[in-house]
Formats: structure tokens, sequence, C-alpha cells
């Protein structure tokens, strides 16, 4: 095991990462990590092929409406399809999820509408699903800010006694950010049952890894208290067999874990981002050489399961998906002016009120019934 | 009735507030065993025990932000902020967080935290414990800001932010901690008056003075006094700085004519500015004279040997409403 346990940190292991497929496709040797995923059969694992196929495709077809207009902005997961998928399929229905802005394959897995989720990124709204719902917050977008509502909530699993967990995600620029070190003072004062899943993907916009940490930034969580393991990122069941450990520690009493899921940022930071102003393209070369859904389709061929048939099956889901996102977000129709005032507060509140009424007076001045749209473009 | 302190009231209010829900629960830095530094939750981890009276690390952001998911998993977390001037590492994800989350979801996740915050001066303590931030708090969407002023609205203000299903920042003046009051213990909530609405806490008819927390026992003074010079003020006490009940103070203000507005908060930017600029707008007509602002300057707060020359005084006070009634004052002869 590689797992930072506060007493075995020799510098020598801290740039290890632990695998249970390599980047081309074979099985790797390591029967503690694989004791997580003994029961994963093959089929499942084409389960989670597809998961990264279409949420691959996802990100390409939303890439592709912010170019053309009809998304303001998107932040791309390219490269990250196995970080999210590992961790996400390992939670149960009732754990609940903390995420940032870049998981939309988590809510994907989970279960949120694809249409309602670019929603957010047409400038529609600020929630694409409903929380409570899928049992994952919104995105944040403060960097950081949602380890610690995690934390909150694991801390209210362990008051109503239940064997749910929380997991939260977050980048490596996120962990230079205070909330997310108190988060995890919190975490391992309360003994929460939490999983801080760290997605260091080497870059921050346009820094790199280096400017947050000199260690491999799992190495910190022992110091916190926190056991920890840093794993391929792009192998999803390097990933799984993670965060299944990390859950079976929350759900058995053990608190807090920490999971650093070594992988790469293979597209901008968002659309408005230009990566080739500071990073080296052989970088990203070295790193399209261990894709996440390459390796894994590699070794579905090799055992037979991937078949024709299969990998045509797994186009047309994400074809499916790719339509139903577009038609989604094209047939939006924009919030009328008087949405602005929505849900501001959950009880009547006079100052918003009476705002409101006045905008609606002056609205109501260009002509009965006139859905007036602002003048800003 | 009962007589009591006004930190009796607000440990009552905590006691009832628990007794009437499970969900709610406490988090602070030193409320267990210590009782708080003020000693306001006194007995009541004796009483409700260490999960619902939590002693934090010393991470203000973290208590917020821990408590934003306790709300998202059905709690009712109340905070408490040691010291106004403490509350600034929580300030982000109280804008960013509390203030927005419903909004954010559309109205789907509800915040029904109350964060308590001792505020102003008038203790003598050294810096980062006198402030009064109340306007960073009146100027964020979302939030509602309450300053109470007497043991009973202590009391009951405190159980209505805590069945709030928005988030409620309680300012209390900890100067005031020692007055006494008689409080109804047995009162509904019911038959309370509206946690938003403004109270006119003594009728006059010459000029209208609104203030709120700690300087409405000093307004009062002020009233007082100038009855002695056959001046009649009315003084508002606002209650509730987000949002203002504004109906009391128009209404006052369309018999007195005359509007001064006191706080310890600096003025730039304030809540009196906010007050005065509604007021001009809502009551133009109506004003004999321009509104007069009378509130600690814009300082960082001083040294405690020099907050008395800081804090609006009866004195000061009733400079602002010699100003405001044309009677000679300190800026005679000013202008501008």
């Amino acid at each position: 095991m590689n797992a930072y346990d506060g007493e075995s940190l020799d510098p020598a292991d801290w740039h290890a990462v632990e695998q249970l497929i390599t980047a081309d496709g074979t099985p790797v040797d390591n029967p503690e990590l694989a004791g997580w995923v003994g029961d994963v059969t093959d089929y499942e694992l084409a389960d989670l092929y597809e998961d990264m196929v279409v949420i691959r495709r996802i990100d390409t077809e939303a890439t592709a409406l912010q170019r053309q207009g009809e998304l303001a902005l998107w932040p791309p997961l390219l490269g990250q399809e196995a970080a999210q998928v590992g961790s996400v399929r390992a939670l149960r229905q009732d754990d609940f999820v903390f995420p940032s802005y870049r998981e939309n394959g988590v809510a994907y897995c989970r279960g949120a509408n694809v249409a309602d989720m670019m929603a957010v990124w047409r400038g529609n709204t600020n929630s694409g699903w409903d929380p409570h719902g899928i049992n994952v917050a919104t995105p944040q977008i403060i960097i950081g800010a949602q380890t610690l509502h995690a934390v909150g909530y694991a801390m209210g699993i362990t008051f109503d006694g239940t064997d749910s967990a929380a997991i939260t995600y977050f980048g490596d620029g996120a962990t230079s950010q205070g909330d997310v070190n108190e988060a995890m003072v919190f975490a391992a004062s309360f003994q929460a049952p939490v999983v801080f899943f760290c997605q260091n993907n080497h870059w921050a916009i346009s820094e790199p890894v280096g400017v947050q940490a000199h260690i491999p930034i799992a190495a910190r969580a022992p110091g916190f208290g926190i056991p920890s393991r840093r794993v391929d990122g792009n192998d999803v069941l390097a990933v799984m067999a993670a965060t299944r450990w990390a859950l079976d520690r929350a759900r058995r009493g053990g608190g807090p874990s920490y999971i650093e899921a070594v992988t790469y940022r293979m597209g901008p930071h968002t659309t408005a981002d230009d990566p080739t102003r500071y990073r080296d393209p052989n970088e990203l070369e070295d790193w399209a050489q261990r894709d996440p859904i390459e390796r894994l389709g590699t070794l579905l061929e090799t055992r037979g399961v991937l078949t024709e048939d299969r990998a045509a099956a797994v186009a047309a889901k994400a074809d499916a998906v790719a339509r139903e996102l577009r038609a989604g977000v094209i047939n939006r129709p924009d919030p009328g002016p008087l949405d602005v005032f929505a849900n501001v507060y959950a009880t009547p509140n006079a100052a918003v009120d009476r705002q409101r009424d006045r905008y609606a007076r002056y609205l109501a001045g260009f002509g009965a019934g006139t859905e007036t749209e602002g003048s800003l473009s | 009735m009962t007589t009591m302190t006004f930190s009796q009231a607000i440990n009552a209010g905590l006691r009832q507030a628990m007794d009437d829900d499970p969900k709610v629960l406490l988090m602070g830095e030193d409320i267990g065993k210590l009782g708080g530094v003020f000693r306001i939750t006194n007995g009541l981890q004796k009483d409700f025990g260490a999960h619902r009276v939590i002693d934090t690390p010393l991470a203000e952001s973290a208590i917020v932000g821990t408590a934003v998911g306790l709300a998202y998993r059905g709690y009712r977390p109340v905070c408490e902020i040691q010291f106004d001037g403490f509350i600034y590492p929580g300030f982000d994800q109280i804008v960013c967080q509390v203030a927005k989350l419903h909004y954010r979801t559309g109205g789907a996740v509800k915040m029904p935290l109350t964060i308590r915050v001792p505020f102003g001066g008038g203790i003598g303590s050294p810096e980062h414990h006198s402030e009064s931030p109340e306007a960073y708090f009146t100027h964020t969407s979302g939030l509602r800001v309450i300053a109470v002023s007497n043991p009973q609205d202590a009391y009951t203000m405190l159980r209505q932010a805590i069945a709030c299903d928005d988030p409620v920042l309680y300012f209390e003046p900890k100067r005031r901690y020692h007055s006494k009051g008689d409080v109804d213990l047995g009162a509904s909530l019911g038959d309370a008056p509206a946690m938003e609405s403004a109270a006119v806490v003594r009728p006059g008819a010459d000029a209208t003075l609104v203030t709120y927390g700690p300087l409405v026992a000093t307004a009062l003074d002020a009233a007082t006094a100038a009855q002695d010079e056959g001046i009649s003020l009315e003084v508002i006490d606002l209650r509730s700085l987000a949002p203002v009940d504004y109906a009391p103070i128009e209404a006052s203000l369309r018999r007195t004519g005359r509007l001064v507005i006191t706080h310890e908060a600096g003025l730039t930017g304030g809540l009196g500015a906010e007050i005065a600029a509604q007021l001009t707008e809502r009551c133009f007509d109506y004003l004999e004279t321009a509104p007069v602002r009378v509130t600690g300057f814009d300082v960082p707060y001083p040294p405690s040997k020099m907050e008395k020359y800081h804090l609006p005084d009866l004195d000061r006070i009733l400079d602002g409403v010699d100003r405001a009634l044309g009677r000679p004052n300190s800026l005679t002869g000013l202008e501008g």
C-alpha cells in the first residue's frame, strides 16, 4: 500500500502513484488496492468505459456550443474522465457530493439532466440541478469553499447516526486556499465521514502545480491527521478502488480520508483561456499517451468485452446524449426580467419586493404583456 | 414577566430554540464548557450535550462553512462569532455562500443559519473587539440583519432569527449585556412583532431620532435630556437593519419633518447614509431640513482611552438634534 499514513513518509516514494491499469492498458499487480474492486466485472468496467466516452462527448459538445455562441463559457474536463467516473461510481445514492465547477462528469453520473446542466454555462441560471434531487451541491465557483460544506454535511451525518458519507472535489490550486486547510482541520477534529478528492490536473489556470506545493499534495493530509493515497487519476479502476477505501473508512467511523488523483487538464482552464501562452506542447503530448479512455478500451478489447457491437452502442449513446444536450441548450428560453428577483430570500422581503414591483411598473410602461428584454446583449 | 440581564435573555432564547427544534445546534469558539467569553451559552453544553453545543477549532470561515454544510443536511446552526472584529475570516463564506445559496439553487436549498455577533464598543477592549461591521452585511443581498437593543427583543428576535428560513446576522450590543429588563419568556412567536419591524420606543413631535443596538439606550437618554429643554424627540429603534422597516420612520417624518440618525459605525457608506437617502426619496416634501447623521468617525476603531471621543454620546446626539432643528450647534456658521 502506498498510502500516506503519517508513518511511512519515505521521500523516495512521494512521487509514486498507485495504478491498477497502466497507460498502455496492462493490468498492474497491486493486491491491496485491487482488493477494493475485486467484485467489479469486466461488464461493469465496460459501463465505466461508456460513462467516460459519454462524458467526453458532453465535454466536446459543450465546447463546440461555446464556440458557436450558444454557451457563455465552458470549463472542459477533457482528460479527467477517469478521475470523475471512478470516484463518483464508488458512491451510494445517499452519499452527498460537493463539487467544484469542473465536475460535470460527476453530475452526469449522478443523474443530472445534461441540458439543465448547461443552463448554468449559458447564463440562464446558477444551478443546473436540484441539489437534494441528486445529492450533489451546486457547482462551486469560489475555489475550495465547498470543502467546508462537505465537512459540515459530514458532521451532520455523524449527528444523524447514519453511515452515509460526503465527498468533496477540488483541484490542486484549491489546496492553497485557507478554506481547504480549515476543512481538513475540522474534518480531523470531528472525525467527519468525508472524502477529500483532489484532482491534481497539474494546472490552476496558468500556474503549474509546483506553484502550489513542493511536495506531492497527498503528503499534506497526514499532517492534519488524515490518511491519504496518491493514485493514477487516469486509471478509472485505481480511482474507484481508492475511493472505496476512503468511503469504507468513513462508513466504519474512521473519519476523513484524502485522495490525490494525479491527472491532467488536457484542455484550457475554460473556453476563455489560451493555454498555448503558458504550456509546453510536449507536456500535452506526454499526457495524451496516458489517456484514461484509450487505456481502458485497450484492456477491454484484450479481454473481448469491448466488441464492435458494444463500441457502436457506446458511440450511439454518446451521440444521443449530445443531441439531447444540444437541443436543450438551443431551445431553452431566456429567463424573464422579473426572474432576476426570484429566490433572493426564502421568506418575503420588503426591500426586494419593492424593487421588483417598481421594476414591473417600469416594464409595464412599454405596453401590457410585453416581454421586455434588457438592452444588454 | 421575568427580570433578567441582556445576556441571560440571549441564553434563554438559545435554550428555548434548542428545546423547540432538535435540529438547532450551536457552534463557536469556547462556547461549551466555558459558556463563551461573554458566558452567553452558559450551561447549554451541559444540558444539551457536546453534539449540540459544539466547541469548534479556531477558524471562522470553517465555522460558517461547515454550518452551510449542516444546513444542507437539514440542520439549523447558530454560529457564535466571538467578537465583531473576528468575523472577517468568515466573510467570504457569509457573502459568497450563506447569502447566495438560496438564490443560486433557485430556492432548492435553504440556509436557515443564525450568526450571532457581539458588536460595538464601550467596554474598553483592545483592537478588533469593538467594531460595528453591520453595513458590510446590510449591503449583501440574501442576508437578513438585525440588531437588538433590550432583553425582550434579544430573547424574542433570537428565536425568530433561528426559526427564519433565511440566514440572519444577529448583532448583540456587548456593552449592554449586563443591563436588565423584563422578559416575557412565555410569549408565543406568533404574537410577537415581526422580526422585520421597527419600533417607536418613545413618541415625540419635533424630530425623529433613528438608531439601533447599543445606541437606543443613549438615544432615549438624549430624548429625556431634550425634554428638559422643551424638545420632543420621537425615538425609533430599527431592530431590523436589512430590510429596514421604513413605514414607521416615514410616518414619523411626515409629522416631525426632521430626521437624525445615529450609529457607532463610521459615516461613509454606513447604514445612516442609506436611511437618509431612502427617507429623502420617500418624504422629500415633508422634510424641513436635510437629514443629520451622528456617527462614529471614519477612523479605525481607536484605542480604548479614546473611544469615548469616537462613540456618539448623549451630547453629540443632542448637537445633531440642534442641527436638525436649526438651533445653535457646533456647525453654526459653517457652510457645506
